[in-house]
């Protein structure tokens, strides 16, 4: 058990660095990082307190904490992908409605010119 | 393009995505059938000629800045009819699959019976002996989860050869489906209670182009309509995005 909560913890620190560094770079808009340095935080403070985290097993009816730790990261992980998806559809509409408003535009301004 | 002139005019609106084979003859066509309706052609991002094409054919031609697929293209021609003021608007696929000639009777349909919606339906008169069997079976299903939701049935709710006026035309601006918009803008018309009526004609082998719906792609198709259709009648409103 202790080997899997250190590889979590080292695992929590290396998202945080990973993402920590994208931001700097500008790679990840500072918006889009909160989710990701929110769901590092969480694993690096389930990995390093062993009370929290046979409560929760405890809470879950589950005989091994670990185990616990594992279905936790993944519904993390799993929140932090539904909002980017929706974060990813609202851009997509939004890109469509421009497109078609660049094109529209477009269409108008050499309608003008051929007018004249 | 010049704005409608008057109440009830027609516009006719063409898709094209690298149908520079086909697209000319299609416009020829159509001015031969209505030589008073305004030809727009919505050329989506084509990298062969199909704007030169579309234009020396006498049409207008909206060229989208990229590829947004076939429903964010008639999208974007139904978005320019409306704010032009058109109130019907009639659209045939650039592919010369649609004979236009077909094009006066889905127009009357449309002005006489007050229908939001009108489809040309390949199988109305036992037609469609140009559709392949995966299509075939794919309309075979859809016809069956259609029928309750729209509360009539549907014979051909696959066919791009559609009417609409302008009140549908305005749903459309606001709410129009992206990757294989047919079936799903049927759904969405229902969710306004709107109607929509079916007119019987021949569908004609494509002259070029390949169509959207390949074999390898039919299931994907029929999972993603399907899927589509359950989210539009599930489709929460009340929520207006800023557009």
């Amino acid at each position: 058990m202790e080997r899997l909560l250190n590889a979590m913890t080292i695992l929590s620190i290396l998202l945080m660095v990973v993402v920590l560094f994208s931001v700097r770079r500008s790679h990840i808009r500072v918006e889009y990082s909160v989710s990701w340095l929110g769901a590092a935080a969480i694993l690096l403070v389930l990995s390093r307190s062993h009370a929290t985290l046979n409560w929760i097993a405890a809470q879950l009816g589950l005989a091994d904490p670990p185990l616990a730790l594992i279905i936790l990261v993944f519904c993390i992980f799993l929140v932090v992908i539904l909002r980017l998806s929706v974060i990813i559809s609202d851009l997509k509409d939004a890109n469509i409605a421009m497109a078609q408003r660049v094109a529209i535009l477009e269409f108008q301004i050499q309608s003008l010119h051929e007018e004249k | 393009m010049r704005r409608a002139s008057g109440p009830n005019e027609l516009l006719i609106l063409i898709p094209a995505f690298n149908e520079d084979g086909a697209v000319a003859d299609v416009i020829r066509e159509v001015h031969q059938v209505v030589p008073e309706a305004p030809v727009l052609v919505v050329d989506d991002a084509s990298s062969d000629s199909t704007y030169e094409k579309a234009r020396s054919a006498g049409a207008d031609v909206l060229q989208l800045p990229y590829h947004l697929g076939l429903g964010g293209c008639v999208q974007a021609g139904y978005k320019l009819a409306y704010g032009l003021g058109y109130y019907y608007v009639i659209r045939v696929d650039g592919d010369g699959q649609h004979d236009p000639k077909y094009i006066p009777a889905l127009l009357q349909v449309l002005r006489e019976t007050g229908c939001h919606m009108v489809i040309g339906s390949r199988f109305y008169e036992g037609n469609g002996e140009h559709t392949s069997a995966v299509r075939a079976v794919g309309i075979w299903v859809f016809r069956t989860v259609l029928r309750p939701i729209l509360g009539k049935p549907v014979r051909d709710p696959t066919s791009g050869f559609v009417g609409v006026n302008r009140e549908a035309l305005e749903v459309f601006t606001r709410s129009f489906p992206l990757e294989y918009p047919e079936i799903e803008a049927l759904v969405v018309l229902q969710r306004k209670h709107f109607r929509f009526e079916e007119v019987p004609c021949r569908m004609r082998k494509r002259k070029a182009g390949r169509s959207t719906i390949t074999a390898v792609k039919s299931l994907y198709y029929i999972i993603h309509v399907l899927l589509g259709v359950f989210v539009n009648i599930l489709k929460f409103e009340g929520r207006r995005r800023k557009k």
